[in-house]
């Protein structure tokens, strides 16, 4: 119906609708830019502008108060081979990420399987259980923490019903850094509630169909349930990555800035933080900053490289 | 039965410390490390007025008033810069979008810190060291992109034919955002304004970087130099003080736990 009455129009009135369109067009990429001008000044000036000048920096020596002297390399060559603190701060940050992602997952994962099992009061647990991810990257947590893993401390107080006599956990080389993993998982109530609203989509009867089956809860779990959840597990998983890499105030606050014991608690952006803005070694801090953007990078990358392999999009293939 | 005595039991180690954070705000400094149990001996409330006035020149007061300044500017910001970027991009044609959005959602997983020090530089010769202004002031220029991604995704499920109707009536693209788009997204922006509030809040880097003077401080700064006072006189104002810096955010759970839950569940924010 349209079509012939475009084809009936008359050669001089198609034209006039067709420049009224690319009119409209023009008007609304104007107008779309300039809903976009707060973004493009963003970008320019709050983060690829301080991109490419914390990349420059990195080949400098500055220290704020002189302008920076170019030196090539030799920052990244310093951290590689003479820096013995940087390497713990890696050291300290990998433990970190290694050990309390998967727990932290695993903790929010288990929560939910049990939250969605129908049982009443959902709201109420869901609720409280995410109460802690709201407060645990805060500084009274991480005064909290010091307290709770501290030689007179909540911990040891429980471990002493059962005639344990505890140490300092925080004040301890070997177990400092677990006080903070601890706080980590602590948090796992927001991956519990994006957990729980995944399990939620996956369609009833495809349980049915497999109980019909005589599938086991094991068989289920492992065929249904945890493939649907494939996404979320890379979403959740990706997020609390990069996040965990860029953990800071609760290793600043319990170890008061120093990341001790022994640098036992010296995160990597502890360390920059330090290099940076207490030594003033800003091209140091710079370059640090930029490996560190390259292994966050890398770390997602594979991720979502291998993710075609065993995260499954039900509906999609 | 027995899930329930699960959840339950781990609620329990859950929220233990903070129920014991609550109690050792009570108490005075000698029970906090003897006393057993949650229920304190003797109630020492003063620990709350201690620990308001325990720096000479300034009280908690003055970090409470500048974290909220700061939190609100905050939230202006993020609502205003971010809401306009994603009518952009949800709604509006233009060249290189496609690019553009790409380069919007790499900046969601750009690490803080490869910026921080050119930022850091810029804001000294800006002379806005000790203000607010490097805390508020990119939070007009839409830098916080997951926010800009969650309203993106919301206005996607707005139907069409509410904006389009609209432009037959003749409203233009601004019209249309400010009548339309921002009334029917306000489940996203109350979210957005939540979120950014619980973010600033808790927020303890950018402060320490850029807020030297104790009348600039913000809450979170104030709590952490408790620590460098060493007399054990100042624990139970410590723990008071920790308490009350948790209120804001205990608060804004329980007026708004449901849109808090489901802005985490759709969007993964924390």
């Amino acid at each position: 119906m349209l079509k012939t009455q475009e084809r009936a129009d008359p050669p001089a009135r198609q034209l006039d609708h067709r420049r009224r369109r690319s009119l409209r067009a023009k008007k609304e990429q104007r107008a779309a830019y300039l809903f976009l001008l707060p973004w493009f000044v963003g970008l320019a000036v709050i983060t690829l502008g301080p991109m490419i000048a914390s990349l420059y920096l990195s080949f400098t020596d500055f220290n704020v108060t002189q302008a920076p002297r170019w030196i090539g390399i030799q920052n990244y060559v310093q951290m590689f081979t003479t820096d013995p603190r940087y390497w713990k701060s890696v050291e300290v940050t990998l433990t970190y990420v290694l050990v309390s992602v998967p727990l932290h997952l695993i903790f929010a994962l288990g929560f939910a399987l049990l939250l969605n099992q129908g049982l009443r009061g959902l709201a109420f647990y869901r609720s409280l259980y995410y109460l802690p991810s709201l407060m645990g990257t805060s500084v009274a947590i991480a005064i909290l923490w010091r307290q709770v893993f501290g030689a007179s401390g909540l911990l040891n107080d429980f471990l002493g019903i059962f005639g344990i006599h505890g140490h300092s956990w925080i004040g301890d080389t070997g177990s400092a850094i677990y006080t903070l993993i601890a706080l980590n998982i602590w948090t796992f109530g927001s991956a519990m509630v994006i957990f729980l609203a995944g399990l939620r989509q996956i369609p009833a009867d495809l349980y049915e169909a497999a109980l019909v089956d005589g599938a086991v809860w094991r068989q289920r779990f492992f065929h249904i349930t945890i493939p649907l959840l494939t996404p979320i597990i890379l979403f959740n998983g990706i997020l609390n990555i990069i996040s965990a890499f860029q953990a800071f105030t609760s290793s600043y606050v319990v170890s008061n800035g120093t990341g001790g014991p022994a640098d036992s608690t010296l995160f990597y952006t502890l360390y920059l933080y330090q290099q940076g803005f207490t030594q003033f070694h800003m091209g140091y801090a710079s370059a640090m900053a930029w490996v560190l953007l390259v292994v966050v990078g890398v770390c997602t990358g594979l991720i979502f490289a291998t993710s075609s392999r065993w995260v499954f999009y039900y509906g999609n293939k | 039965m027995l899930a329930h005595i699960g959840l339950i039991l781990g609620l329990i180690i859950m929220l233990y410390p903070l129920l014991w954070l609550l109690s050792a705000s009570l108490r005075p400094a000698n029970e906090i490390f003897t006393a057993k149990g949650l229920w304190p001996g003797t109630f020492r409330w003063s620990n709350y007025t201690d620990g308001w006035y325990i720096f000479s020149d300034v009280t908690f007061g003055t970090f409470f008033a500048n974290s909220f300044l700061i939190a609100i500017g905050a939230i202006v910001g993020n609502l205003l810069s971010c809401s306009m970027a994603a009518y952009a991009f949800a709604r509006l044609q233009f060249r290189f979008k496609g690019v553009l959005f790409a380069l919007m959602l790499g900046t969601i997983m750009l690490p803080y810190h490869v910026l921080v020090v050119p930022q850091y530089i810029a804001f000294l010769h800006l002379g806005w060291i000790n203000t607010f202004y490097p805390l508020i002031v990119p939070k007009f220029l839409a830098t916080d992109s997951f926010f800009i991604f969650l309203m993106v995704q919301f206005i996607r499920g707005i139907p069409r034919e509410m904006d389009e109707a609209s432009e037959i009536d003749g409203a233009g693209f601004f019209q249309i955002y400010r009548r339309i788009m921002l009334p029917l997204m306000l489940p996203a922006l109350a979210t957005t304004a939540i979120f950014t509030f619980i973010f600033t809040w808790n927020d303890f880097f950018t402060p320490l970087l850029y807020l030297t003077g104790t009348e600039h401080w913000t809450v979170p700064l104030g709590l952490r130099s408790f620590l460098d006072i060493e007399a054990k006189s100042s624990y139970g104002p410590m723990f008071a003080m920790s308490v009350a810096s948790l209120g804001p955010i205990f608060g804004f759970f329980l007026a708004s736990q449901r849109l808090l839950v489901r802005g985490i569940a759709t969007t993964g924010l924390k």
